[in-house]
């Protein structure tokens, strides 16, 4: 072993040694500065300018309606069974028309891991995580979701949220 | 037997006694070796190769169940009779041309089922893509979904895609009552509703009507089914056509925390289950029990839970300025030491588990030494005499029942299945004396004259009683309230003992109380045997004033009315009650569902119901409010938790020991009264009107109250506006001769 490796470890330090007499890394350092000087900035104006995100970007829960303004869940509670953090809570009960309806649909965002678990759950696509990761509160309490808030991160979403669902469907 | 060499010749050879004319099988057979015969009575199978020795005249299915084959299945049914419409048992059997539906094809010698061929497998997918062409695709807010088997069965045993691209069959809902929901598009025609209607229930009120397609399943005439067994549909339907009203949309299978409990609101006792969810009842289901309920469950058991969460007393109440208003335990203790202090008395309800009826009777023993109590209603001369000797499932071995002063239709609605299973397969007479009633099924009706007793030995039918082998008497534990009650006690003893009710061996004379907790408590002997010291004395007592306090203990059969006495009246129960309004302090206890508890059923069979959620805010388990109460008095009761409770019971009451628990332990059931008065000509008086509001508990319900107005209207067009309960339509009984 020894004697196979002995001229390679002589070159090597050879080659060593003229590196740090030279100060070849210093210079490729300096170089790479040197071109970054004249490149594109990359460092945006956070909060005032935005990144790209995928249509798949996990954000802030959103419950949509259909076109006619009837809210799409149906309260199968399939969310709520899948959740790994069980974020969820659902209560249904038969609404004045005989349909199924939840009387309350709670998230509880300091639970959620936002794994979109809830998102491919749902059958009718009621329930979704929206681009907006913008939505820190102060208190615990601002961030226990209820029906009412999430119906309205619906209504406030809903085309971004269909353009965004219609551009991932080919690959679902 | 032994020389048979091949399945052709065993198939020929013996399916012609017990099949209909198995077809011919191919002649390429290839030969088998010689079986050796099987045992007298049995056949030779094979299921996937194994060898089993089957009963002559059971079904392949029953073969694969032996061989531990699973057979998907959804018309078939063990309690119902065999429909063979649903083909989802189909299955291969060498040299038979087509698969054949197992459920109705009975075994023969040398026959060869595969379960695991590649043609049974495709036979199960045919059919389950059969019947998934018309059921709607809306499992999401099916409330079946989680625990239905087309769900279950399309995942196990179906297809991923379907041939068929056509429009979708869709169904009229129907309105049959306020227990069942309907969605009939979902129905996959099973017919198992429509059996257990017709053979089970008695009521002959569910049908199809149409075929092919157009084939509907329902009442026809749009009206509440008249049952008061109608709930088991929705535990036989393998789809979610049919479902719970009051559980609609309320919760999935897989939320909820199950409990095993007793039903306690006949004197059956049926083995139930508890659902719950965050704390609050939802669903009540039955358990399975050959020998107490088979499966079945009464609607009043199955939808009354409502009331577990309607009017409930939640904190201790006294009277102040004439008003109820909420005060602390300590201040309640405080207020019913003063008044126990002057001459007491206590009666106990019809709810009462061991434990709650053994707390009270030694808290009277001890706090109050001479005291009255009594747990008996007002006026019941019930004695030592109060359960049934006939344990239930000897019911399929009786040969003649008279039934003196009760309904057991209504009384105990699983006894009048085993009843009518009698009478209708069997052909059992059975006859009644006492008010004309509505059994579903035929009977002979003696009279309604009690006096009918003393000259029942000319009557026919003491004749036929004579002759049976196992004949027997039920009695409604009612008679015993009438002031004659116990002189028609002493002369039914006499006849059962000259026709052979009562002889070696065979003791068919039954007491049929109202509720499991009434025997439970008289088995605690929750009762003080000295003279003046039941309900009614205790009463009389309190109203002439020569009582000062009355404990009324989750009683539920004294009316508001009937007390007029000024004393101070303790409430000890879980709802507030007419009664409950009228008394001076209030102290909330549990309910069934929220104790741990024994109950005896009207055999004598002691089960343990456990405790499924916690009692309502202030309100706490009954043996603790005696224990805590006894204390304040001054004398502790001996036992500081339910263990050493249960430990005491056990050594008083073998019956009761963990060891003893789910047998039966035959009472003494002396009949020790000597009758003082003779019976007199007053007919007897229907025991129960209303069903679904027979206790108080149930009035508590509001889907209770919804029922019993369905059950008087029948046609849901009158309902709720209907000014009257109609006349109920009777069917024709038979007059004795």
């Amino acid at each position: 072993m020894n004697t196979q490796n002995a001229p390679r470890k002589t070159q090597n330090a050879t080659w060593r040694t003229l590196r740090q007499f030279l100060l070849i890394d210093m210079i490729k350092g300096f170089a790479l500065t040197f071109r970054m000087l004249f490149a594109k900035k990359f460092t945006i104006m956070y909060p005032f300018e935005a990144t790209p995100i995928s249509p798949r970007f996990r954000g802030e829960h959103a419950l949509r309606r259909y076109p006619n303004g009837e809210e799409r869940c149906i309260a199968c509670k399939l969310c709520e069974a899948v959740c790994p953090a069980q974020a969820i809570t659902i209560e249904a009960e038969p609404r004045a028309d005989g349909s199924r309806r939840t009387t309350r649909y709670d998230i509880d965002m300091v639970k959620c891991i936002y794994c979109g678990l809830c998102e491919e759950a749902c059958p009718v696509d009621a329930i979704v995580e929206g681009p907006n990761m913008e939505f820190s509160a102060e208190n615990r309490k601002n961030l226990l979701y209820t029906k009412v808030i999430l119906l309205g991160n619906g209504d406030k979403l809903e085309p971004t949220l269909a353009e965004r669902l219609k551009r991932d469907a080919p690959y679902r | 037997m032994a020389n048979i060499k091949s399945t052709t010749r065993t198939g020929k050879a013996n399916t012609a006694k017990a099949a209909p004319a198995a077809p011919a099988p191919a002649a390429s057979t290839p030969t088998q070796p010689a079986l050796p015969p099987a045992p007298e009575g049995m056949v030779n199978v094979f299921v996937d190769g194994i060898l089993l020795h089957v009963k002559r005249g059971a079904t392949v299915m029953q073969a694969c169940t032996q061989a531990a084959k699973e057979i998907p299945h959804f018309c078939y049914h063990e309690r119902l009779s065999i429909a063979g419409n649903c083909r989802m048992c189909l299955v291969e059997i060498e040299g038979f041309p087509k698969p054949v539906a197992s459920c109705h094809w009975p075994v023969a010698e040398g026959m060869r089922v595969r379960t695991d061929s590649q043609a049974t497998i495709n036979a199960r997918k045919g059919t389950m893509e059969l019947l998934l062409i018309n059921h709607p695709l809306d499992c999401p807010i099916c409330d079946q979904g989680g625990e239905c088997a087309l769900q279950d069965q399309s995942v196990a045993y179906g297809g991923d895609r379907s041939h068929y691209h056509e429009f979708k069959r869709a169904v009229d809902d129907k309105d049959i009552g306020s227990k069942i929901k309907t969605v009939m598009t979902r129905c996959i025609h099973c017919t198992r509703c429509i059996r257990f209607a017709t053979e089970v229930a008695g009521v002959e009120e569910m049908g199809a009507t149409g075929r092919g397609e157009n084939m509907q399943v329902g009442t026809y005439v749009e009206q509440a089914i008249q049952s008061e067994l109608s709930g088991n549909m929705i535990d036989l339907c393998p789809v979610g056509a049919l479902t719970s009203k009051p559980y609609a949309y309320t919760a999935r299978p897989w939320e909820l925390v199950r409990t095993t409990s007793i039903d306690i609101l006949d004197a059956i006792g049926t083995p139930i289950t508890v659902d719950n969810r965050h704390g609050a009842v939802l669903r009540t289901q039955p358990q399975e029990n050959n020998a107490i309920n088979e499966e079945w469950m009464t609607d009043a058991a199955r939808f009354s839970y409502d009331a577990l969460n309607t009017n409930r007393l939640t904190s201790p109440m006294v009277r102040r300025g004439g008003e109820l208003q909420p005060c602390s335990w300590p201040e309640a203790f405080t207020i019913a030491k003063t008044a126990l202090q002057n001459p007491s008395a206590g009666i106990l309800g019809s709810m009462a588990g061991a434990e709650d009826a053994f707390s009270f009777k030694r808290f009277m023993e001890t706090v109050l030494p001479n005291a009255p109590f009594d747990c008996r209603p007002a006026g019941s001369q019930l004695e030592d005499f109060y359960t049934f000797n006939t344990p239930l499932i000897e019911f399929e071995n009786v040969d003649a029942v008279l039934l003196v002063g009760t309904n057991p239709r209504l009384e105990a609605p699983l006894l009048n299945v085993r009843l009518r299973r009698a009478a209708l397969k069997r052909r059992v007479p059975v006859a009644v004396l006492g008010a004309e009633i509505d059994l579903t099924y035929p009977h002979i009706h003696l009279g309604n004259e009690p006096e009918l007793l003393e000259t029942f030995s000319k009557n026919k039918f003491a004749e036929t009683l004579k002759n049976a082998q196992k004949p027997a008497i039920i009695v409604a534990a009612s008679v015993l309230t009438r002031p004659d009650g116990p002189a028609i006690m002493a002369q039914l003893e006499k006849i059962a003992k000259k026709v052979g009710v009562i002889k070696d061996g065979w003791n068919g004379l039954n007491v049929l109380a109202s509720t499991a907790g009434r025997i439970t408590a008289l088995d605690m002997q929750a009762r003080n045997k000295a003279p003046k010291s039941d309900t009614a004395s205790i009463l009389k007592a309190f109203n002439s004033g020569k009582l000062s306090t009355l404990i009324a203990y989750g009683e539920d059969t004294i009316l508001a009315d009937d007390l007029e006495g000024k004393g101070t009246l303790i409430y000890i129960g879980t709802h507030l009650t007419p009664l409950a309004e009228q008394a001076d302090l209030i102290l909330p206890a549990a309910a069934w569902s929220e104790k741990s508890a024994l109950y005896a059923n009207c055999e004598g069979r002691v089960q343990s119901a456990n405790q499924a959620v916690q009692p309502p805010l202030n309100a706490k388990e009954d043996w603790k409010i005696f224990r805590a109460l006894s204390e304040e008095m001054g004398t502790a009761l001996p036992f500081n938790t339910q263990t050493q409770l249960r430990a005491l019971i056990a050594a008083q009451h073998p019956a009761y020991a963990p060891e003893n628990w789910n047998k039966i332990t035959p009472r003494t059931n002396a009949i020790t009264q000597s009758p003082n008065h003779s019976i007199t000509n007053k007919p007897f008086q229907p025991v129960v009107t209303e069903y679904y509001l027979r206790l108080e508990y149930l009035r508590q319900s509001p889907t209770m109250h919804k029922c019993q107005l369905e059950a008087g209207t029948a046609r849901l067009g009158l309902h709720p506006q209907a000014p009257g309960p109609l006349p109920k339509p009777k069917t024709p009984s038979r007059k004795a001769a």
